[in-house]
């Protein structure tokens, strides 16, 4: 400031005076004494402990914070960090300035650390100094660990989740979502069942949990049960297993819905034949004759469940002869459709007889003449459903078409191996009573690989994986790769475990 | 010689004591240690006298004197300033000051012939100063602390400074002082010197804490290896006869 105002200052020079123990000279301080003789005057880690036993879970690397909680950590992580700081007693006397680790050798059961503190001492002055740490672990088995060593089957809840539908591709699209979402990470077990997939918890929030993460993905119905397991009368303890029964609602993508007349009302007069064209947490109706979407959560479905007619194991191939676009393209509800009147034939009729269906479709902005399609065929389908029973005059029409059909691109492309691929969850396979019929399983599963590729917008739930195999052919047009391969997800490596099962589920 | 003592386990030696080279004042201590200690080094020389002021023990830090006089603050009762001039030598005046700071011991710090002091003392006790201790008065800081009296003692053959002071402030003092100065500390680096110290012309008492480097920084600066009484009044009459011859 006194410069500021232009004003005259002395220049200081610090002057040195004697360290007041050794006599060297040295720049004066609050304490009057070098460097070395404030070492040897105090120590500031006195007090500070040096060594620390620490708990550790062999079958699950997990450390003991006490009283209970069980930390996972890696050696040498940050975690491992935090968690061997936090374990010292005294510390906040001092200041941390710094802490590393010391290598050890991992099978040591030593973890060293190297702390470096500040503190003040005599009057003001700050002494840093280094001092290491060691940790001794001592095996310790976590109470989980424990519990499934002693019973590997001990569970408390079971979720068990089902769809009653003829096929399993609804469980490979949840597969993904859970694996993305992690939402399984706490399962002991996975079963596949038949219809469905069981999953066991150790503990009854994390079937809780689970729970409600599938409500949030799937229309769901669910309902709990309790059987006492033992109980204390002492203490007023009682052990229960837990029972989630989870029903996702049978209505899959791309089925045929002769609505009941009830939700058709109250949905506005929709239908009463729709498409399901899409199934979150709630369930999107599409009339294919009005272009009309409706969309149907779970609470409204299970007030008033009903079934599909047909369902997408039976679709039927037709070749498209002629198109007649009525409307211009149209965008309802995320996705575009254009009415038009074409004429199809059944391509198993094609070149046997003449039968050619004039009918409506909502796919006209797709389809041009020459194409394949995939429709469900009401003229040769003999449908016994009660609902459509009730709708006295309802005229059906001969088809409906419900997707362009990529045979001819698939057929190109047979036999090669794909861009990517998709993790699987660690599921035992349930024997018990009927054995799963691994080749329909697997073709399902093939089924559900080419879906995902022939709609992108089904991916976006999903994590893709870099296939390493792959290699792109130098005869690719380019087209025909619809999943853009920069989206990949190219940091993951797959365990030899988790390759093997992939290429399980592969073949 | 310098000596290493306590008063009552404290090692402030320069709060309960004053030290000029024409008498010693004590504080009245539970315990007679102390005070034999004074007696013994300086018996045969200077009254060695027992007091206190305005009822308190801290007689170094609330008084300031030199061989011509001493200043007693305000709070200093009738029968303790009788006490002193009963006890002092004749040509010793006691002063009492009427002054708004009364630890004088603290503001002031003086030798027979300079006294550097406190910046807010009164112009009024200012001139007393001059006038009873027979010095030239300096208003001062050291190393940036205004209480001159406590962070540095002086004698008139050198002088101790808060270890602190910058080595141009180191020169200004001398300068004014016109003995040499250095930087130091008593009781094993305690900035306060004056506390830990007291000193004249040819012994020092300090705070039995004080580690053998700094007494023997004290013992060089006060140049009191050699220093006896003897020599000192020698030399001071051979000046004294330069002076007037």
């Amino acid at each position: 400031m006194a410069e500021e105002a232009g004003m005259f200052r002395v220049h200081q020079t610090i002057g040195s005076v004697l360290c007041c123990k050794c006599g060297i000279k040295m720049d004066p301080n609050a304490a009057n004494m070098c460097v070395k003789c404030l070492r040897s005057e105090v120590d500031i880690t006195e007090g500070l402990q040096k060594h620390v036993i620490i708990m550790y879970c062999p079958e699950c690397n997990s450390y003991l914070q006490p009283p209970r909680t069980w930390i996972k950590a890696q050696l040498e992580s940050k975690e491992l960090l935090t968690f061997c700081v936090k374990r010292l007693k005294n510390l906040n006397k001092v200041r941390l300035r710094y802490a590393e680790f010391v290598w050890t050798e991992p099978h040591s059961k030593r973890i060293k650390l190297k702390l470096r503190v500040q503190k003040e001492v005599l009057n003001g002055v700050v002494l840093e100094q280094a001092y290491i740490v060691e940790y001794v672990q001592q095996d310790h088995m976590c109470e989980s660990c424990s519990r499934v060593q002693a019973n590997p089957d001990q569970w408390v809840a079971a979720v068990q989740l089902r769809q009653h539908v003829s096929h399993r591709r609804t469980f490979f699209y949840l597969e993904q979502l859970i694996l993305k979402h992690d939402a399984a990470v706490r399962a002991i077990k996975i079963k596949q069942m038949d219809q469905g997939i069981d999953f066991f918890f150790a503990n009854r929030s994390h079937g809780v949990k689970f729970v409600e993460f599938v409500g949030k993905v799937a229309p769901i119905k669910s309902r709990n049960d309790k059987q006492l397991v033992s109980h204390d009368t002492k203490s007023n303890n009682y052990n229960y297993k837990y029972t989630f029964s989870v029903e996702i609602c049978p209505i899959c993508r791309e089925d045929l819905i002769c609505l009941p007349p009830k939700v058709a009302v109250s949905l506005g007069n929709l239908g009463p034949l729709v498409l399901c064209t899409k199934v979150s947490d709630s369930i999107a109706l599409l009339d294919p004759f009005t272009l009309r979407i409706s969309f149907l959560d779970a609470d409204q479905y299970w007030r008033t469940p009903f079934k599909s007619l047909l369902s997408s194991r039976q679709l039927v191939e037709y070749i498209v002869l002629d198109v007649e676009s009525m409307i211009s393209e149209v965008n309802v509800g995320g996705s575009s459709y254009a009415l038009a009147d074409v004429q199809v034939a059944r391509v198993s009729d094609f070149g046997k007889n003449d039968k050619i269906f004039s009918i409506r479709t909502h796919l006209g902005h797709l389809l041009n003449p020459g194409d394949y399609a995939l429709g469900y065929d009401l003229y040769g389908a003999n449908s016994n459903d009660i609902e459509m029973d009730k709708y006295k005059g309802l005229i059906l029409p001969d088809a409906i078409l419900i997707k362009k059909s990529y045979e001819e691109k698939r057929q190109r492309k047979r036999g090669k191996p794909r861009a990517w691929k998709l993790k699987s969850m660690n599921m035992e396979v349930d024997n018990s009573n009927r054995k799963l019929d691994e080749e329909k399983i697997n073709t399902e599963y093939e089924e559900f690989l080419k879906d995902l590729e022939e709609n992108p917008e089904m991916t976006f739930n999903i994590s893709l994986y870099r296939n390493k195999e792959y290699q792109p052919s130098e005869m690719t047009d380019g087209e025909d790769v619809p999943l853009p391969l920069d989206e990949l997800l190219a940091g993951l490596e797959l365990s030899d475990e988790e390759d093997d099962d992939d290429q399980s589920m592969n073949e | 010689m310098a000596t290493r003592l306590q008063f009552e386990n404290s090692c402030e030696v320069g709060v309960f004591s004053k030290l000029t080279n024409a008498y010693c004042l004590v504080a009245i201590g539970g315990s007679e240690n102390f005070y034999s200690t004074f007696e013994s080094e300086l018996a045969d020389v200077i009254p060695v006298i027992k007091t206190s002021i305005g009822g308190t023990r801290i007689i170094g830090r609330l008084c300031a004197g030199n061989k011509n006089g001493l200043l007693v603050p305000h709070t200093t009762t009738d029968q303790e300033l009788q006490h002193l001039r009963n006890s002092l030598p004749d040509h010793v005046v006691v002063q009492r000051i009427d002054e708004r700071l009364s630890a004088l011991g603290n503001c002031i710090a003086c030798n027979d012939h300079v006294a550097l002091t406190h910046t807010d003392l009164d112009r009024d006790t200012e001139e007393i100063i001059a006038d009873v201790l027979g010095v030239e008065v300096f208003r001062q800081t050291i190393a940036g602390n205004i209480l001159v009296g406590s962070y540095c003692t002086f004698s008139n053959r050198g002088g101790l400074v808060h270890p602190h002071t910058s080595i141009e402030d180191l020169d200004e003092l001398s300068t004014l002082l016109q003995v040499p100065l250095v930087a130091g500390t008593v009781n094993r680096g305690s900035e306060v010197i004056a506390a830990g110290m007291t000193v004249n012309d040819w012994t020092a008492f300090c705070g039995s804490d004080t580690t053998a480097t700094e007494l023997s920084v004290i013992e060089s600066v006060f140049k009191l290896r050699d220093a006896q009484p003897n020599t000192i009044v020698a030399e001071m009459r051979k000046s004294l006869i330069d002076t007037y011859g």
